[in-house]
Formats: C-alpha cells, structure tokens, sequence
C-alpha cells in the first residue's frame, strides 16, 4: 500500500512542477518572445489552455467528492457558474462609463431594462476583495445548505446525484429570467479592466494563465494532504461502507458537509478564473450537461488519482476543441462514446493503466535517490 | 425513566421491543437484560429476529414501542448510530464489513477510539500510544502479517477477525457480535471462539451465531429467539433439553 502511496505523491509532485514551470514558461513565451519565434505562444492559444486548467480546477473540486467521497454530484457545474458571476459582477462594475449607455454605476443591460438602482445582490462588487469574498462563499453557502439538508436525510447514490443535477437546473432557469438582474440570457459580457488591467491584453492573459496554473498547482497539494489526512480515509471509508463508519463513530453527515463545501468552493474559484479567460458568463454554465461533461473528465483521467481528474479535463477538453472544429455534430457521440469505452474497459481510467497495484512489478530502483528522499520526508507518520 | 432493579443494574436492558417492517412482525414483545460484564449467546431460526435485535440496539432501526437503555440511563432509541457507538456499543455484521479500500492497519486506525469529528481528524495529531495499540490488535486478531495488505485481499476469515479487531480498537463496553464464525473453517472458529472468549475477560458481549458447537465452546448463557419474541434462556444443556427448542430450532 506504501508503494500507491509513494506513486500518488510522486504523481501529485511532477503535476505541480510541471504546473509551476508553465506558469513561468507561459507568460514569457507569449510576451518575451517575438511573433516571428519558432516558440512564441499565439494569445489564444494561452487563453485556450488556461480555460483548460480551469476545468482540471473544477475536475479536482469533483474528485474529491466524487473519487474521495462517493459523492456522485452531477451539480458541480453550478458551483463554477457562481464563482463565474461573481468574477463576471466584477468585471461588469469596472466598465463604468465606458458602456454602450455610459451609466457610471448600472450595467448597460439594467439601463436596457429600465431598471432605476442598482439591485442589492450587486452591492459591493466593485471591490475585488468583495467579489473574490463571494467567489468563495456563494458556492460555500449553498453546497452547505444544500448539504445540511441532503446529507442529514441521508439522501444517497442516484437520489443525490438527482437532486444536484435539479439544482443546477434550477440555477440555470432562475439565471435566464431578466428579473433576476443577473443580465438574464445574455449573461455578462464586454468586459473591459481586471484591477486596473485590460482583460485583452497579452500581459493580462499571461497573468491568467499562470494564476491558473498555480491555483491548480495548489488545489493538488491541498487535495492531497487533505486525501492522505485521517479526516481523507474518514472519507474513503464512508465511500466503501457508509454503515460501517457510522457505526465505528463517525457522523458521516458532518464529513460529507465538509468536504462538499470545501470541494464546492474550490470549483467557485475555478470558475472565477475562467470568466476572465473567455470573456463572457452566461446561464448556459448552469447546463445540467456541463456537470456531467465534468464527471466524464473525472471518470477518464482515473477517478480517486486528483492528478488524473486534472489531466481527464485537459485531455477531453483538447479532443472537444478539435472534435468541435473538425466536425461539429460528432461531438456528443465521441464523448458518449468515451464514457462507455472507460466504464467499460478502464474503470480506473488513464490512471488506472499506471497502477502500481495493477502492474505488480518489482519496486523500481531507477528513481533518483532525492526524489525518493523528498516524497519519504512527505509521507505523513500514521503508520 | 422506569426505576427497577433488574434497569439500574444492567448494561443493556431491552423491554417489550416491537418492530414492523411493512406490517411484517420482525420483533413481538422481546425483552433481554445483559449484566456488565457478561457474555451472552444468542440463537435461533433464520428470520427471528436478532440481526434486527442488534439493529434496534445500535440505532439503525427504531423500535415502534418498547424501552431498550444501555447502562441503566442512556434512551438508545433516542440516540443515532455515531451516539450509541460513542456510548461504547461496538457493534460486527452478519457480513463482514470492513473498508476495503485501507490496508488492515489504516481499519483499525480508523476504528481506534479517537475524537471523531471531521475537524479533529483533519488537523488532529496521531494520539500517543496510538501504534502500541495498533500493534497490540494486530496480535490479538493474528493480523500482524498482514497489516500493509488491503483489506479487501483479505480471507473471508481474516476479514471477519479484522472487523472484530476494529471493534476492540473502538474500546466499547459492550460488544454485538453477529455470526463471527460463518463461512469459517473449523480450526479459524474454533480460535474465534478462543478470541472472543478472550475479549469477553473485559468486555461484555452479545454474540449470535448458529454454529451449536461454536456456543458450546463458549459456555455462557444462552437466549433462544423464535418469531422476535424470547422463547427460552438458561445453560445451553438446559435450553437445547427444552421440547420447544427442539421442535422450532434444534430439531430441524
Ligand atoms: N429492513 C427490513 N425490511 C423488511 N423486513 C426486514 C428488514 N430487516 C429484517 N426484516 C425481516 O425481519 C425478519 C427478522 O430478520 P432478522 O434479520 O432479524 O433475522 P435473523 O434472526 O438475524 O435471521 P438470520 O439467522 O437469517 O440472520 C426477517 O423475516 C426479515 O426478512
Ligand atoms: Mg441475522
């Protein structure tokens, strides 16, 4: 068991070097570098991949539920749709004058809609510190209160996965009324500043791209030592047999809460650096298929690895912008199609292929000595 | 609270306990007192009722009438499964239940009597003594070998020990036990037998099991359950001599 173990650091340590070295790499590639280079890196395409760690942000806030806990949320899409509206009342506040209707304090859509103050969900937002604040807690708030209730009435496996998929839904209907002052349909969009600095600009997105990539980077060392903490096989054994927690001592309700909310405000973060990315937020975030996209990212890359769910995301978001460019209409199909395959032929997903358990081979003894050393001097003392 | 003697002085105290599922009779009026201390076997046939017995005492199920207190002042059908186990009712299943996915060593870590709450164990440091504990465990269930294996490699034997392991590991005053030796070959029941005998040095413990000469190893006192109601109590050689035993259980 040492030697899963041992892999699992070992992997969650070459993620976040790799995720460090990008956040440096990145922003000097597109910026240092002149157009004509071999290796300079086009802004889209930087704004493309940061979008992507976005997602790998939300798949790690959905493995540790999902993978950790048997929480099966097929609603986390709802949570980084908060945490992209909160961003999105931000950056609508900073345009100021700068709108179609040059209102200094309404969104151009409030103007359009005759609406006469600026409603008190939005109050506050032009303080970044504020939006950031409600970034983590709206998210918070609700996987809390809906946790107290599913988790108290032990609301369990499909059930529970049911009724997170009727609150994104619900989420999404109540996003696309006018009157919710949220921009309805439309979402918000045309952003202009993040403090102080134009959304567009190459140095911005650099920038983006980088708190990304160490935002993931983070997640994946908090994650970890949460996962290898007692707190983390209180959960692993609620997932393998609930009863049997409850009856050693464990409120398995309150370790459910904990790690759902936790997990909720994670993919809030996840969603407030995406909105910058692309530019727009609107109810389609709320789509009960973008959660399911999600737990289909999980299930690739190998769900319980936390490392595995991040490359899931990136791998299948890849393949969906070439799928969706190439050919348009195919891909539901292929990601149906992947799903199955998966279910099928590798439960553990990408991962899983890599299992030390599963290849039974002889401990290596390639490794450097330092690396080993370095993980050694990480693995907690429980034993 | 009833103020009798037989209450005051028992560790588990079941009084005219009733249960139905869907109209189904599953507990008809049983009543049964543990002294501390002692060990208490109980048989019967399939479907009358003990798994649910040891269900009501823990928690899982509530009883539509009836009183069952543990230690002469605890309401346990007022309490939930996590209460009762912190109470000190430790309880094994009829199928053995353990986490699969930890090793035989993470099990008992997770059972071992530690504050239980999600913010303890996630910024808590390891108790002292913590390891002997593990370790002395480990012997007493004939686990030591297997400590990094996972649970789910396990024998079906070895997982029926590990799971009573864990309930030493939780330090309950009264041990459920409910078919330790199922599906066990002779000589693993016969040094279950042994185990438990040991446990019950300084515990008190229930132990259903069906296996007649697994009870008369254990030489205790023995409760005869049929259709949820007790139907005889007493010395195994007293109650197995009894024609309504032998027409409902022994007989057939
Ligand atoms: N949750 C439930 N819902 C419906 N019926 C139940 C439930 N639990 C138990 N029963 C029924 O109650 C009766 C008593 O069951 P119980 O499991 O207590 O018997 P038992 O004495 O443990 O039998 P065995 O020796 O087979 O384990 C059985 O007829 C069973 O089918
Ligand atoms: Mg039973």
């Amino acid at each position: 068991m040492l030697t899963a173990r041992l892999a699992s650091h070992r992997r969650t340590m070459g993620a976040v070097i790799s995720l460090v070295a990008l956040a440096i790499l990145v922003p000097l590639l597109l910026l240092a570098l002149p157009e004509s280079s071999a290796l300079h890196v086009p802004s889209y395409l930087v704004a493309l991949f940061g979008k992507y760690l976005c997602f790998a942000l939300l798949a790690v806030s959905l493995d540790l539920v999902w993978g950790y806990c048997g929480i099966l949320s097929l609603g986390h899409g709802a949570f980084f749709a908060l945490g992209g509206y909160a961003m999105g009342m931000y950056l609508m506040r900073q345009i100021g004058t700068r709108g179609s209707y040059a209102d200094p304090i309404l969104p151009d859509f409030m103007v359009f809609l005759n609406m006469k103050a600026l409603p008190v969900t939005w109050w506050g937002f032009n303080h970044f510190a504020y939006a950031m604040l409600m970034v983590l807690l709206v998210p918070g708030i609700l996987a809390f209160v809906f946790g107290f209730l599913a988790f108290r009435s032990r609301v369990n496996g499909v059930y529970l996965s049911i009724i997170t998929q009727a609150m994104t839904y619900a989420l999404l209907l109540a996003f696309f009324r006018n009157d919710m002052g949220f921009g309805g349909n439309n979402g918000l969009t045309d952003f202009k500043d993040i403090v102080g600095f134009n959304v567009q600009a190459d140095a911005t997105r650099a920038v983006l791209f980088s708190l990304s990539a160490l935002a993931l980077a983070t997640a994946l060392v908090a994650s970890q030592a949460i996962v290898v903490s007692k707190f983390g096989k209180v959960l692993v054994a609620i997932r393998d047999a609930e009863s049997r927690a409850r009856f050693v001592g464990y409120r398995v309700e309150n370790y459910k809460l904990v790690i759902f909310t936790l997990s909720a405000m994670m993919a809030g973060i996840a969603g407030a650096l995406y909105v910058p990315q692309v530019g727009i937020i609107n109810p389609s975030e709320f789509q009960p298929t973008n959660s399911i996209e999600a737990v289909i990212w999980v299930a690739v890359g190998g769900r319980g690895t936390l490392v595995g769910a991040a490359l899931g995301a990136v791998l299948v978001n890849f393949g969906k912008t070439y799928l969706t460019g190439a050919f348009p209409s195919a891909w539901l199909f292929a990601l149906g199609a992947l799903f199955i395959v998966v279910t099928i032929f590798m439960p553990k997903g990408i991962l899983g292929l890599l299992d030390p358990r599963r290849r039974r081979a002889p401990p290596r003894k390639d490794a450097p000595a330092s690396v080993e050393a370095a993980i050694d001097a990480n693995v907690p003392v429980d034993r | 609270m009833i103020d009798r003697p037989a209450l005051t002085s028992s560790l588990l105290y079941l009084d005219n306990v009733a249960v139905a599922f869907d109209g189904y009779k599953a507990l008809r009026g049983l009543s049964l007192v543990l002294r501390p201390g002692e060990m208490r076997a109980i048989i019967g046939p399939n479907g009358a009722g003990k798994t649910t017995m040891m269900d009501v005492i823990t928690g899982k199920t509530k009883p539509d009438s009836g009183t069952v207190y543990f230690a002469g002042s605890h309401d346990l059908t007022k309490l939930d499964e996590p209460a009762i186990a912190e109470l000190g009712i430790g309880r094994k299943f009829q199928k053995p239940t353990v986490f699969e996915s930890h090793t035989v060593e993470d099990n008992i870590l997770l059972a071992l009597k530690a504050p239980r709450g999600p913010f303890a164990t996630l910024f808590g440091k390891p108790a002292v003594g913590q390891l002997e504990k593990i370790e002395t465990i480990l012997r007493t269930t004939r686990l030591t070998d297997h400590r990094a294996r996972m649970a789910a490699d396990l024998s079906h034997g070895q997982k029926q020990w590990l799971e009573i392991g864990m309930l030493l590991a939780q330090d309950p005053k009264l041990l459920l036990v409910d078919e330790p030796v199922a599906g066990m070959t002779d000589a693993e029941t016969v040094q279950t037998a042994d185990l438990l005998r040991e446990i019950a040095r300084d515990h008190s413990v229930v132990v259903v099991e069906h296996d007649m000469t697994f009870v008369r190893d254990l030489g205790v006192t023995v409760t005869v359950l049929h259709e949820g109601s007790v139907l005889a109590e007493g010395p195994l050689d007293v109650v197995s001599a009894e024609p309504r035993v032998i027409e409902v259980y022994l007989g057939r």
